[in-house]
């Protein structure tokens, strides 16, 4: 760029396969000031769809990316420069930007990291990572997830660290078979994966009933783990949101499914028609019903949550730095469970639902990054 | 009037059981023409009463694990392989407690339980499907066998030739049974089958063919035998011909104008129940009050099936629309 | 998340998985190995477009050339169906569906009803059908709507690799007479299938696109002639909603109408002739279950009443294409009564 005072606002990358995003309205509009963590545009991609925040403060003096047109990853969408610029030098810039845009993906563009396979326990575990050489961050998702859930943290966090993420048993490309689908066969997953990567110790992330598997493995060698960051874990508190869990196993149906799904999140838009037909598709692999609704048993008694993490906690002896994230507007597992983590951090995410890793990523991995940093 | 044929010996059961069943077709079908006439009976019959030997010649050879298919004309192959004579008069009638739930009638009898793929409305609907359970227990290596009986107007249908052709090609257990009766409906088989007979055919299909005497049950016996055995042993197809005649029309209420006195002579002089009974007494395997016996434990049997059919209840409206798949 | 394959691959995808984990399940067909009593070479062809390939070694014993006798072997399959196998026989092309008829519609579709309820009959017939290889008369026709209209048959036609994977599964799983069609035009379409096991439900119909205007329902390779017309409309302004029946029979009613409560405009692109086909049974549908609804008369595009022409010009226009499936749509659109 011409002027070095012209910051690009670029298209993001959600999940580690993304290439394209489409632009599917302008929040903000040339001329508007914009401060960090404002919201730009809404954005839709192939997985999900997402608003894009203003990493930058500034006047935005162009916009370069039209509503509904492909816009490949880290192409330049609109530029934020000061009122001094010319205008001739972003004209400039939009041109060339306009003209990395049409150019399109490049066909030898690589689909993003090799998924590896390791075997624990005589089952087949997926798992993907990327990033810098440095302190390994595994994440662990939730009931009825994958490693994708993390697509809004993976790639951002991967500039600091060597972040994976894996497929627990059951979910993702990973082996359908969960066995007895107790937290402690899930954790042995987890350690197994951390061997099979080759390190000795790593910062564990766990969303749900990712943060009691997290924890279980935790709890099990807490010298292999240099920080839990637990998002909305399950198993503190009695109350659950059971009708949820149960409908996810249950429902048979795009019709069944879309209402099921919306409940995890604040803002139900981000419910798009791919995300519940990649949902379905999951469900529908042989072996994926009957591995939920084990799980559904191990997460449940009754219509009450299983408590378990408490104890798990306590277990690690306070060896191990805990932080606690939690969305206020969670309609799965309440908010207020967050007090029972005890001798944790804690990060509550204002109005965010029970996947504050999609829905306010920026947030939530400044929440990690700053467990991570604890550790020292 | 004695037989030639040579036989193997059955047991003193093993004659009574096949007396008994052919006395138990014979009487069913006199039974329901009987009714017919009244105009109870819904839709057409087609009786078999005549053709008994074969259907117990071959079916006595049968066990559990051996399917049949049979036509249009299938109450006598139904009690032969087994099926409850109760529950096919009641099908007869179109009662719910009909083999079918009165669904079927008399021309699509089925008890898959007994190896009974079933009478067929459409001629030269059942080889193909013989081929397929042949196929079946050779894969399964059961031992099984199937045997397709048709008659000499299926003998002309392209599903009956290709059927004799695949049976052969994929050397499957299969036994192809066909019952030449002399008419198909109301054209003499001399004039419809080109061959002289139709057993001539199984060269043509690479089989061996075999004529019989359809009035002899020993006969058929010993020639189903022969061939159940060569496919239960790997040894292929074979094509048997029963050649007989049927004492009824094509269907009931058929005039039979293009028939000439041959019934009465075959009743007379030929009717496979009369030889039967006159050969065993001979021998004096059995006794005549044996066969008295069952002859009137079978017209219980029969007016026993007649009052339970009528007295039975039609199928309901709900009943239309069920079992049409095993899940929508 | 998952690699991409043929059409063709995911058909064999979905055939190698079911006879590895169901030993019941067989194949039978034309050619479908390819050389048997042939002094060359056994698996051949593996089915004239390659759909069978490799499973004749991969499973010795289960894959079975005919000869050219379907009333015979089409029979067999449905009689082995009925003695506990799960056989897969190929119709080669659905136009020779006239030397076996008789076993299909009067045998398997009726045995459970019949009997009473008492007979099973696990068949899967695959055959192909479609215009569009210049194969002619006699070898390019749709047919569907002739199987559809019998009960106790079921009919699916897939239109993408993960449809035909997932349907094939659920076709051999399924426990009645299943007629499965492959559009021959479609066999090289590669598309995301994932690589284990899955059965797509028979009776969903797929909404392909979302769209608030109209209504395009489409079965088979019709479903891509109509994204096709999609997208040049959407570029008009005209936002279509595109339906994937998917299966004929069961028909996924609701989705249909569903979409035509909320667009009030239909256009049905059906590739099977005009009279007594899936074009007029789901106009007859919706103008008998959604009437209100409905803002302009509905709009059927379909070959015309002939036969398949072989010339290359006229099977071309024989064949509906995008810009008429458009001009439907802009009729629809821009109705006023």
């Amino acid at each position: 760029m011409t002027d070095e005072r012209i910051v690009a606002v670029t298209m993001p990358k959600w999940g580690l396969s993304m290439q394209l995003g489409k632009i599917t309205g302008w929040i903000a509009a040339e001329g508007d000031d914009v401060s960090i963590g404002d919201e730009l545009a809404d954005i839709e991609t192939e997985k999900i769809a997402g608003t894009l925040e203003a990493a930058d403060a500034g006047t935005l003096r162009r916009i370069i990316a039209r509503v509904g047109e492909d816009v490949p990853v880290s192409s330049t969408i609109a530029l934020i420069a000061p009122a001094g610029v010319t205008d001739g030098d972003l004209d400039a810039a939009v041109a060339e930007a306009r003209a990395v845009i049409d150019a399109g993906v490049p066909d030898e563009a690589a689909g993003g990291p090799a998924v590896e396979i390791a075997e624990v326990g005589g089952r087949k575990v997926c798992y993907v990572g990327t990033g810098q050489d440095g302190d390994v961050v595994l994440l662990v998702h939730g009931y009825g997830g994958d490693r994708n859930s993390w697509l809004f943290l993976q790639e951002p966090m991967a500039a600091r660290y060597r972040v994976y993420a894996l497929d627990l048993p059951g979910h993702g490309t990973s082996a359908k078979d969960v066995g007895d689908g107790s937290v402690e066969t899930l954790a042995d997953t987890v350690l197994g994966v951390l061997n099979a990567i080759g390190v000795q110790r790593a910062h564990l992330v766990g969303h749900s009933l990712g943060g009691a598997v997290a924890l279980a493995a935790t709890a099990r060698d807490p010298l292999r783990v240099s920080s839990l960051t637990l998002i909305a874990p399950s198993g503190f508190g009695q109350e659950i949101n059971a009708g949820y869990l149960r409908g996810f196993a249950d429902a048979q149906t795009r019709r069944e499914l879309k209402p099921v799904v919306g409940q995890l999140f604040a803002d139900e838009s981000l419910v798009t028609r791919q995300l519940v037909d990649d949902l379905l598709a999951y469900k529908r692999l042989d072996g994926v019903e009957a591995a939920l609704h084990t799980l559904v048993g191990t997460l449940l008694d009754g219509d009450r949550q299983r408590t378990g993490s408490a104890a798990a906690l306590a277990a690690c002896g306070g060896e191990v730095p805990v932080t606690v994230v939690w969305g206020t507007a969670d309609r799965i597992i309440p908010p207020a469970q967050a007090e029972s983590v005890a001798g944790a951090a804690r990060h509550l995410i204002d109005g965010a639902g029970h996947m504050p890793h999609m829905e306010r990523p920026a947030e939530v991995q400044a929440a990690v990054e700053e467990s991570i940093a604890r550790a020292g | 009037m004695t037989d030639t044929v040579e036989r193997k010996a059955l047991t003193r059961e093993q004659l009574l059981s096949a007396y008994r069943m052919m006395r138990a077709i014979r009487e069913f079908e006199e039974r329901v023409h009987a009714e017919f006439a009244t105009g109870e009976i819904p839709g057409f019959v087609h009786l078999y009463a005549g053709e008994e030997a074969s259907a117990v010649g071959v079916c006595s050879n049968l066990d559990g694990r051996d399917t049949i298919a049979s036509t249009h004309r299938g109450h006598g192959h139904c009690i032969a392989k087994g099926v409850d004579v109760s529950e096919m008069m009641a099908e007869i009638y179109g009662r719910q407690t009909g083999s079918c739930h009165g669904k079927g009638g008399s021309m699509h009898i089925a008890d898959l339980s007994k190896g009974m793929l079933g009478a067929n409305g459409i001629v030269g609907g059942g080889p193909p499907l013989i081929c397929g359970t042949a196929l079946a227990a050779k894969l399964k290596g059961t031992g099984g066998v199937s045997v397709a009986f048709f008659g000499d107007g299926a003998s002309n249908q392209g599903t009956t030739l290709e059927s004799m052709n695949l049976a052969s090609v994929w050397n499957l257990p299969a036994i192809f049974v066909a019952e030449n009766n002399g008419y198909a409906e109301t054209t003499s088989s001399t004039w419809s089958v080109a061959s002289d007979n139709i057993a001539d055919r199984a060269a043509g299909f690479g089989m061996p063919g075999v004529i019989v005497d359809g009035f002899d049950f020993f006969a058929v016996h010993e020639a189903a035998s022969e061939a159940i055995a060569r496919a239960r042993t790997g040894g292929g197809p074979t094509l048997l011909e029963m050649k007989f005649t049927r004492y009824f029309g094509h269907f009931e209420g058929d005039q039979q104008t293009y028939r000439a006195g041959e019934v009465e002579h075959a009743r007379a002089e030929l009717d496979c129940l009369t030889r039967f009974a006159a050969r065993v007494t001979e021998t004096g395997e059995l006794t005549r009050s044996d066969l008295d016996a069952a002859d009137a434990e079978v017209a219980a049997t029969i007016d026993r099936a007649v009052d339970e059919a009528k007295a039975a209840p039609m199928p309901t409206e709900a009943d239309l629309l069920t079992d049409v798949y095993v899940r929508y | 998340m998952a690699r991409t394959i043929t059409y063709r691959e995911a058909i064999n995808e979905a055939l190698a998985q079911e006879m590895e984990r169901d030993e019941s399940v067989i194949i039978m067909g034309e050619d479908n190995a390819g050389g048997e009593g042939s002094p060359g070479e056994m698996d051949a062809w593996g089915g004239v477009l390659g759909v069978t390939k490799g499973l004749y070694h991969k499973f010795p014993g289960r894959v079975l050339d005919t000869p050219i006798s379907e009333s015979a072997f089409i029979g067999a399959a449905i009689g082995a169906a009925t003695a506990g196998m799960r056989p897969v026989a190929e119709l080669m092309f659905v136009d020779f569906m006239g030397v076996c008829f008789d076993q299909i519609y009067n045998q398997a579709a009726k045995f459970r009803y019949m009997f009473g309820g008492k007979a099973v009959t696990p068949v899967v017939i695959r055959t192909m059908y479609g215009a569009g290889l210049r194969a002619a008369a006699q070898h390019s026709q749709c047919l569907y709507p002739l199987f559809t209209h019998v009960p106790g048959l079921k009919v699916v036609l897939p239109a993408t690799p993960y449809d035909a994977k997932g349907l094939m599964t659920q076709a051999i799983r399924d426990n009645d007479p299943v007629m499965f069609f492959e559009h021959k035009a479609l066999y090289d379409l590669a598309g995301p299938v994932p690589e284990e096991s899955y059965a797509l439900p028979f009776g969903e119909a797929n909404v392909v696109r979302e769209g608030g205007d109209v209504t395009i329902v489409a079965l088979g390779r019709m479903v891509h002639t109509s994204l096709e017309a999609a997208e040049q409309l959407a570029a008009a302004g005209v936002e279509c909603e595109v339906v994937d029946l998917r299966t004929t029979s069961p028909l996924d009613e609701d989705t249909v109408l569903e979409s035509v409560e909320n667009t009030g405009r239909l256009v049905v692109v059906d590739e099977a002739h005009p009279r007594c086909s899936m074009a007029t049974d789901i106009s007859a549908l919706v103008a008998r279950k959604a009437f209100g609804a409905l803002r302009a008369p509905v709009e059927m595009v379909t070959a015309p009443h002939t036969p398949v022409p072989f010339s290359n010009t006229l099977e071309d226009i024989y064949i509906p294409d995008a810009q008429r499936v458009a001009n439907a749509v802009k009729t629809v659109a821009e109705w006023m009564r």
